[in-house]
C-alpha cells in the first residue's frame, strides 16, 4: 500500500533537509536593527555570503515614518544602525530596500509584493513575525542574529524539526469579522503557547475563502500563538497574486514552478501531531483587554475574571493593574487616547480600505490625542493615495505616514504616553510595547477606525 | 571565531547567586553599538560599578579584587543566563576574556550562546561549584574540572559542543565541514527547482 501523502509542512521539510538537523535556506531577509551586526561579524570572520542574490536587506524597524524622512531617527543612536547596515549590505553586494527606495516597506509586506517569497521556498529573517510569509505556502520562520549569519554564510540552518499542527476552520467568517478576529479567537481559546514548537497549517473553507492579505494577517498572528511558523497551502488565489511580481519566475520557468506549486498541499490522510477545529461562525469581532494577545475577548464582552480567563490570579491581577481595568467592566465604551493602524499584521491596502470606509466623512473624537496610519509599504502608500485614502484618513484626523514598523513597538524614539489607552491594529499588547506604561488594546483596523471616531472602544456597527 | 580550547587554568570569579539573568550580565543600556564588541566594560555593570555612568568600581565586587581581575572562569549559581535571549551576554563575557562558566544549571539559550562564542558551559553540583576555589582548571580532553584543592570532577557536554569548543569552531565552521553534502543538495535542487534560484 502506498504511504499516505504527507502534510504540506512535511513535504517542505523533506525537500530542504540536507541531513537531519541541517536544512537548506532559499531566501534570507535582514533588517537594520540587527543587519549590521550580522554582516560585520561575517566580514570579521573572513566569510562571504554564499548567494548574495538570495539575501535582501530592508530598512523598516527603526526608520522614521514622518514625511520627508532621512537617515535620521527618533530613536537615539538609531541612525548608525541604518548607515552601518547599508554600508555592510552594499559591501556584500546584497539588494537593499533603503529608506527612500520606492520599494521600501515592512519586510513581510514587501517580500510578497516583490515576489521574494514564493510557494515551496524556505525563508528566514531575524524577525519573529516572519511566519507571515507562510501565507504563500513557503516555510518561513524567525531566527536570531547568529542564525542569520549562518544562513548567509552556508545557505543552510542547523534547526530541529518542529511538529506539524493543523487548524481547520470550517464555515465562513460572518460579516464584519476579519482574519485578525479569527486569530485572536484562536489564541484566546487555546492560549499564547497553543502552537508552541509547531508549524501550523491553516486550512478549511474559511481560510481558502480569504484573499492573500487576509491569509497574511492570519499567519502573522500565529507568532502570538507560539508557533514556529504558519502555512496556508498555495492555490489559484496565491498564484494569481504572484504572477508578474518582480522576483517571481517568468515564462516557461513560471509554468514549471506552477506545476510544482500545485502539488504543495497536505494529503487527505496526512498525519499531524496536533489538530484543532474552529467553527468560523462562532468567531466575533475581538479586542484584547490585557497584556498578552491571549487576553482577548469578543468586543461585546466584559473584562473577564481570572477564572473566566483561565489565568492564575496573580497574572490576571498584574495585567488588570497595568491596563487600569477591573473584572466585569465592558470593553466597549472605554475612553481611548490614541489609535494606530499599521504593522506587518494589518497595514496592507485592503486593511486601509476597510478602515477608510469607516472613517469617510467622519472626524476622530477630540479626546483622541494621537492617531496614526502607517502604510505597510511605499507601494501600499502609493496605491492608497491613488484611491484617495490618504485624504480620507487626513480629513478624519489621522496622520498619514511613510511606511515602516513605526509604533508597533517602542524603539526608544516615538511613543504613546504612559497610562494612555491605545487601540491598535498591531500584534502585541505587551506591557510598554508602544511606549513606557502605554496601555495597548489590539483589534482589527475596522475596530481601530470606529473607536477613533467614537473616542471609546467601539464597533463599526454602533457608529451613528 | 573563538580560539580552540583544550585545557585552561585560570582565576575563577565567585559570583554565584541563583538566577543571574542576562540583564545582570549586561544591562540593556550597555548595548550601545550595532556590533558584538565594545561590550566588556558593560559586563556586570550594575554590580561591578558603584556608579555605572562614571564607571566608579565597587571594591566589594569580586571582579574588582586583585585575585579575580584576570578571571577567565566564572563560578555561577543555578539557572544562569535566564531572562532575555540577548547574545550580548555571551559576547560581553567572551570579550572580557571568559572561557568557561561553571554552574549548577544553565538557561538553555544562554548555554547555546556560550558554546557558539567559545565559552565552555560546565554543569556541576552546587556544593562542588562552591568548593572549587581559585584557580580552576577546565580540561575538555579529560572532561574534568579541577579545583584549587587538586580534586578533579567529571562533567558532560554534548559531543558537537565539545568538538566546537576544542577545535575553535562556531556553528558556521562546523556546518562548512558539511560543504560536500550541501553542494550536492544544491546541485540536485537546481535541477529539480530551477525556479527557486535567482542566481
Amino acid at each position: 500500500m502506498a504511504a499516505a501523502m504527507p502534510s504540506l509542512f512535511e513535504t517542505l521539510w523533506r525537500t530542504h533537509e540536507i541531513r537531519p538537523g541541517l536544512v537548506a535556506i532559499d531566501r534570507v531577509m535582514l533588517h537594520e536593527r540587527t543587519g549590521a551586526a550580522a554582516l560585520r561579524a561575517l566580514e570579521a570572520a573572513g566569510r562571504r555570503v554564499v548567494n548574495p542574490a538570495h539575501a535582501f536587506v530592508v530598512m523598516d524597524h527603526i526608520v522614521d515614518t514622518r514625511p520627508g524622512r532621512t537617515d535620521g531617527t527618533l530613536m537615539p543612536g538609531g541612525q548608525a544602525f541604518i548607515t552601518e547596515t547599508r554600508a555592510a549590505a552594499r559591501a556584500f553586494g546584497l539588494t537593499v530596500f533603503d529608506v527612500t527606495d520606492p520599494d521600501q516597506g515592512i519586510t513581510h509586506v514587501i517580500s510578497p509584493e516583490l515576489g521574494i517569497v514564493l510557494p515551496g521556498l524556505t525563508l528566514v529573517a531575524p524577525d519573529s513575525h516572519t511566519g507571515t510569509q507562510g501565507a504563500f505556502g513557503a516555510l518561513a520562520w524567525g531566527i536570531g542574529s547568529s542564525e542569520a549569519e549562518h544562513a548567509l554564510a552556508t545557505g543552510t540552518l542547523r534547526v530541529g524539526k518542529p511538529g506539524a499542527m493543523r487548524v481547520m476552520v470550517s464555515g465562513r467568517l460572518g460579516p464584519g469579522v476579519t482574519p485578525k478576529d479569527l486569530a485572536l479567537h484562536l489564541i484566546a481559546t487555546h492560549g499564547a503557547r497553543g502552537g508552541e514548537g509547531m508549524a501550523v497549517e491553516f486550512a478549511g473553507e474559511a481560510v481558502t475563502a480569504l484573499d492573500m492579505e487576509g491569509r497574511m494577517t492570519l499567519c502573522n498572528m500565529a507568532t502570538e500563538f507560539g508557533a514556529f511558523s504558519a502555512l496556508v497551502a498555495p492555490d489559484e488565489v496565491t498564484f494569481a497574486w504572484l504572477a508578474g511580481r518582480r522576483h517571481a519566475p517568468k515564462g516557461a520557468m513560471w509554468e514549471q514552478a506552477l506545476a510544482h506549486w500545485r502539488t504543495l498541499r497536505s494529503g487527505p490522510d496526512a498525519a499531524f501531531d496536533r489538530e484543532i477545529a474552529v467553527d468560523a461562525a462562532e468567531v466575533q469581532p475581538m479586542v484584547s483587554w490585557g497584556t498578552s494577545p491571549q487576553h482577548s475577548v469578543p468586543l461585546r464582552a466584559a473584562v473577564p475574571t481570572a477564572a473566566e480567563a483561565g489565568l492564575a490570579p496573580d497574572t490576571h491581577a498584574r495585567a488588570l493593574a497595568y491596563m487600569g481595568l477591573r473584572p466585569g467592566q465592558p470593553l466597549r465604551g472605554l475612553p481611548i487616547d490614541g489609535a494606530f493602524i499599521g504593522s506587518c499584521t494589518n497595514s496592507r491596502l485592503s486593511d486601509l480600505r476597510r478602515a477608510a470606509a469607516i472613517l469617510k466623512g467622519r472626524r476622530i473624537a477630540p479626546t483622541v490625542r494621537k492617531a496614526l496610519v502607517v502604510p505597510g509599504s511605499q507601494a501600499v502608500k502609493r496605491a492608497a493615495e491613488a484611491e484617495g485614502l490618504d485624504r480620507i484618513f487626513e480629513a478624519a484626523g489621522f496622520a498619514w505616514r511613510e511606511s515602516g514598523c513605526s509604533l508597533c513597538f517602542f524603539a526608544g524614539g516615538e511613543s504613546f504616553g504612559a497610562g494612555e489607552r491605545v487601540i491598535s491594529s498591531t500584534n502585541r499588547n505587551f506591557e510598554s510595547r508602544q511606549g513606557p506604561g502605554t496601555r495597548t488594546h489590539i483589534a482589527s483596523p475596522e475596530v481601530v477606525a470606529a473607536s477613533a471616531i467614537a473616542g471609546v472602544i467601539a464597533s463599526p456597527a454602533e457608529l451613528a | 571565531m573563538p580560539e580552540p580550547l583544550v585545557r585552561l587554568t585560570a582565576p575563577a570569579l565567585p559570583f554565584w547567586a541563583d538566577n543571574i539573568d542576562t540583564d545582570i550580565i549586561i544591562p540593556s543600556r550597555e548595548m550601545k553599538g550595532t556590533g558584538k564588541t565594545g561590550l566588556a566594560a558593560g559586563l556586570f555593570a550594575n554590580r561591578r560599578y558603584r556608579n555605572p555612568e562614571t564607571r566608579e568600581e565597587d571594591p566589594d565586587f569580586p571582579l574588582n579584587q586583585p585575585a579575580y581581575r584576570a578571571a577567565r572562569i566564572w563560578l555561577a549559581g543555578a539557572n544562569v543566563g535566564c531572562g532575555s535571549s540577548r547574545e550580548h551576554a555571551a559576547w560581553a563575557l567572551a570579550e572580557q576574556g571568559f572561557r568557561a562558566v561553571i554552574a549548577p544549571s544553565f538557561n538553555p539559550i544562554f548555554f547555546g550562546n556560550c558554546v557558539r562564542n567559545g565559552i565552555v558551559p560546565v554543569v556541576l553540583a552546587r556544593e562542588l561549584v562552591e568548593g572549587l576555589g581559585s584557580p580552576v582548571t577546565v580540561d575538555l580532553e579529560a572532561m574534568t574540572v579541577t579545583g584549587a584543592d587538586g580534586r578533579a570532577h567529571p562533567f558532560g557536554l554534548p559531543a558537537e559542543a565539545r568538538t566546537m569548543l576544542m577545535e575553535g569552531l562556531d556553528p558556521i565552521a562546523l556546518t562548512l565541514k558539511d560543504g560536500d553534502a550541501i553542494a550536492a543538495w544544491q546541485q540536485a535542487d537546481r535541477a529539480a527547482r530551477p525556479w527557486a534560484w535567482l542566481a
